[in-house]
């Protein structure tokens, strides 16, 4: 110690102690700073984020802000999850072609991958829902009839009695369901996209939710069956009433004039 | 055998008929008519003459899907029960299984999947519903626009309109008994429209529903109104309009050879017996395919009724959508006093319904106070030669049409990619512009088409050929009409505006002239004045236009 005191004073002393006191500071860092930082850029899901940050600067930044922020233009992006951005891109309506009312559905034009790249990055802004697995919404063995009374209760306000869609106020509209992959309605469910009340697990259970996409299956699918004949839109006496008058009395006064222009010819005396 | 109406003495050549037994047809007809009087009825109007137009059928089809509607409703008393007790489902439909709901809604289900032809026959029944009210429409407006509502004719004009009005509650409650989501969402708005109604509102609404809505109560009472009081009333009503079709004979537009105290056609036996018996049979072919063709009301879809459920797209069948339209046009206004709420946006809606409906249904009143033509009428007008009764029941149309729209909005908005506060505000200004526009639109149209009929007679048709004249002229080829067509473009009367009179006397004392007389003339002007008709070629013009003075 002796040696250490006598030389406290050296001109180089304050340069030890500071040189000590960083690698200490230093140490204890690498000590107990996250450590995942360090491995992140080994594994698969930090170069997900990677790649995801790099779609996201290209196609989404523009309203969403470099940082999913949000700007004036479009909301922040932190704690909508996976399953939103799953969704959103998935059915082609994000990115956004143009502002509106509403984002309308669109072809989609990135990969599952890309989208799954994006859903990382953007799941990394704040905790949300994940993507569902497909055990979760696949509709085998639900309850269809306990759908169709939760679909009633909590969907056909706005999507019509079998999800053939319905209009908002101005300009906005409850898209049509009909032949929606089950795990965008799961999805759409879960996060509640545009103007969508979101229905969380508390909300709608996971069987809840099956039982609802059983439900649409069988009601508004490609193969859903229409005992009645043509369906004419599933839209109600909106359209009957049209065909009635159209195709029903247009075609009886068709026949009509058919009887009429045939007629007894007079005798010629 | 077109116009004469001598009988047919048939059986009178007959002589190599032993003496022994007559036909059996004739022991038949000599049977009944011993009884039942027949001869005398039947030899008054197996000849009767019916004239020919494809317009006078729509009276027919109506006749016919009402009786469609009759017969198939039959079937489906057999297995409906009008009964609102809670059951559980456990019929053939998978997707209801298990479920809780109303006799009423189970015993339709059942009528679609389980009973045999049931579908069919409800759709028929449904279907039969929406052609018949639209029939009743059209064939109003037939007779409404050719002025076949003109004395002799007023009170069968009332007996259809009534039938239209019976036909649309008829339909409601029809509609209204399956119980389901959609007609019980139709049900809880005419239950607001009830209570909307001051003071008796609450009172009518406790008595119609047997206290609180929904009740226990209401598919029974709907049951009973649908299938006996208002069919019942309108049979009687049918009957009465048919009765008084053969009294008043049938109107005939004009022609040569046709006045007011004949009637041109073909006698109701044989002719019509076939045309008519067919064309039942070709209406409810025709029905029957559209019902099996198209699904009208698939009530298994729509779900059982909770008062706490409700979809959108809830409308009523079209015929009720008028009402509908003016609900969903309203603003929401409401006055609030002593505790009690005056509910101006369903109220001020369901006057307007009424006032709207009593405006078709008074008019031939008030056109023959403003013509005070008090003569009878069987020549019907063709709408042009009406201008201002055209265009008046052409804008009625319009605003009927718009409130369809209104009724319809949200379908509307999805499917031309609208904002739905944009359609409301279209109907709600459309409702008051569309039908002057459409007045003034059509009363130039008809204007036009008198003018057109004028040159035609004076100048007859245009040949399309032109012909170069020796001097280098062009002149183009008109061909004069035929005697008959000329008639038939002239045939029209045309009436002088009424004149109030000098307003002194012969002494110089003013003459006090009433508010409603002035009102008289004035309407009368704008019936029959200057402007608002073309005046028929006469006689005179004729002649010395094709004496060879006149050039074309």
């Amino acid at each position: 110690m002796k040696k250490l005191s006598a030389r406290r004073r050296h001109p180089l002393a304050a340069v030890v102690v500071l040189l000590l006191a960083l690698a200490a500071t230093g140490g204890l860092y690498t000590a107990f700073a996250p450590a995942d930082k360090a491995q992140a850029d080994t594994t698969a899901q930090s170069l997900a984020i990677d790649e995801g940050k790099k779609l996201y600067a290209v196609g989404c930044s523009t309203c969403h802000g470099t940082g999913g922020q949000g700007t004036s233009d479009g909301p922040s992006l932190a704690g909508v999850g996976a399953a939103a951005v799953d969704f959103q891109v998935g059915t082609g309506r994000m990115p956004a072609q143009q502002p509106g009312a509403q984002v309308p559905d669109k072809k989609n034009i990135y990969s599952q991958a890309e989208i799954d790249q994006l859903a990382a990055f953007v799941a990394s802004l704040g905790a949300g829902p994940a993507v569902p697995t497909k055990e979760q919404y696949d509709p085998a063995d639900a309850d269809i009839a306990e759908g169709g009374e939760l679909f009633r209760t909590n969907c056909a306000q706005c999507h019509n009695f079998t999800g053939k869609g319905g209009a908002l106020t101005r300009g906005k509209y409850a898209p049509s369901l009909e032949d929606v992959d089950p795990k965008y309605i799961y999805e759409a469910m879960l996060h509640g996209p545009q103007n969508m009340p979101s229905f969380p697990d508390t909300t709608l259970t996971e069987k809840n939710k099956k039982d609802i996409i059983a439900y649409l299956d069988e009601v508004n699918s490609d193969d859903s069956e229409s005992p009645g004949g043509l369906e004419l839109g599933g839209l109600g006496p909106v359209s009957e009433g049209l065909f009635g008058w159209i195709f029903g009395l247009g075609g009886l006064i068709a026949v009509a004039v058919w009887v009429a222009a045939r007629t007894a010819k007079a005798k010629k005396s | 055998m077109s116009t004469t109406t001598t009988p047919n003495p048939s059986g009178a050549d007959a002589p190599g008929r032993s003496r022994g037994k007559a036909p059996a047809g004739e022991r038949v007809a000599d049977w009944a008519d011993g009884r039942l009087g027949i001869y005398s009825l039947a030899k008054a109007n197996m000849r009767k003459i019916f004239p020919d137009h494809w317009s006078f059928m729509l009276g027919e089809i109506c006749l016919y899907s009402f009786l469609i509607i009759i017969l198939t409703g039959v079937y489906l008393t057999l297995f409906f029960h009008p009964s609102m007790n809670e059951i559980e489902y456990h019929g053939s439909y998978v997707p209801l299984q298990g479920q809780l709901m109303s006799e009423a809604f189970a015993s339709t289900l059942d009528i679609s999947f389980d009973v045999r032809g049931g579908l069919l026959i409800r759709q028929i029944h449904h279907w039969a519903a929406v052609i018949f009210l639209a029939g009743m429409f059209v064939h109003m407006m037939r007779v409404f626009f050719t002025g076949a509502f003109r004395k002799p004719r007023e009170v069968n004009w009332l007996f259809g309109f009534l039938l239209l009005v019976l036909g649309m509650f008829t339909g409601f409650t029809g509609y209204s008994l399956p119980d389901d989501l959609l007609s019980g969402t139709g049900v809880r708005f005419t239950q607001g429209a009830i209570l909307s109604m001051p003071i008796v509102g609450t009172y009518i609404s406790m008595f119609l529903f047997g206290g609180e809505f929904p009740g226990g109560d209401f598919v029974a009472r709907f049951y009973s109104i649908h299938i006996l009081l208002l069919p019942g009333i309108m049979l009687g009503l049918v009957v009465a309009h048919l009765i008084l079709v053969f009294y008043h004979k049938h109107t005939q537009f004009a022609g040569p050879g046709k006045t007011n105290n004949n009637v041109v056609g073909m006698p109701l036996l044989p002719v019509y017996m076939a045309k008519a018996g067919g064309f039942f049979f070709l209406v409810f072919g025709f029905i029957t395919m559209i019902a099996a063709i198209a699904s009208i009301n698939p009530i298994w879809v729509l779900g059982p009724y909770r008062p706490d459920l409700v979809s959108t797209g809830a409308q009523p069948d079209w015929y009720m959508g008028f009402a509908e339209g003016l609900v969903r046009a309203m603003p929401g206004w409401e006055i609030n006093f002593w505790g009690h709420t005056l509910a101006l946006g369903v109220l001020i809606p369901l006057v307007i319904f009424g006032v709207f409906l009593a405006i078709i249904a008074l008019y031939p009143f008030v056109e023959s106070w403003i013509t005070g033509d008090k003569r009878e009428h069987h020549i019907l007008d063709r709408p042009r030669n009406a201008p201002t009764r055209t265009a008046f029941g052409v804008a009625w149309v319009t605003a009927y049409m718009i409130m369809l729209i209104g009724g319809g909005n949200d379908i509307v908005a999805t499917h031309f990619h609208l904002s739905i506060n944009a359609v409301t505000w279209f109907v709600r200004i459309g409702f008051f512009v569309g039908p002057v526009i459409a007045f003034i639109v059509t009363k130039r149209i008809c204007l036009g088409l008198q003018r057109r009929d004028r040159d035609k007679v004076l100048h007859g048709r245009e040949s399309g050929i032109i012909k170069r004249l020796p001097h280098g002229e062009f002149v183009e080829v008109h061909e004069p009409l035929s005697q008959e067509a000329m008639y038939t473009l002239t045939a029209h009367e045309q009436y002088k505006p009424a004149e109030i009179g000098p307003t002194v006397d012969e002494n110089g004392v003013e003459r006090k002239v009433k508010g409603p007389q002035k009102l008289r003339a004035k309407l009368s002007k704008a019936y029959y004045g200057e402007e608002n008709q073309i005046p028929k070629p006469t006689a005179e013009e004729y002649k010395e236009i094709t004496s060879g003075h006149g050039h074309h």
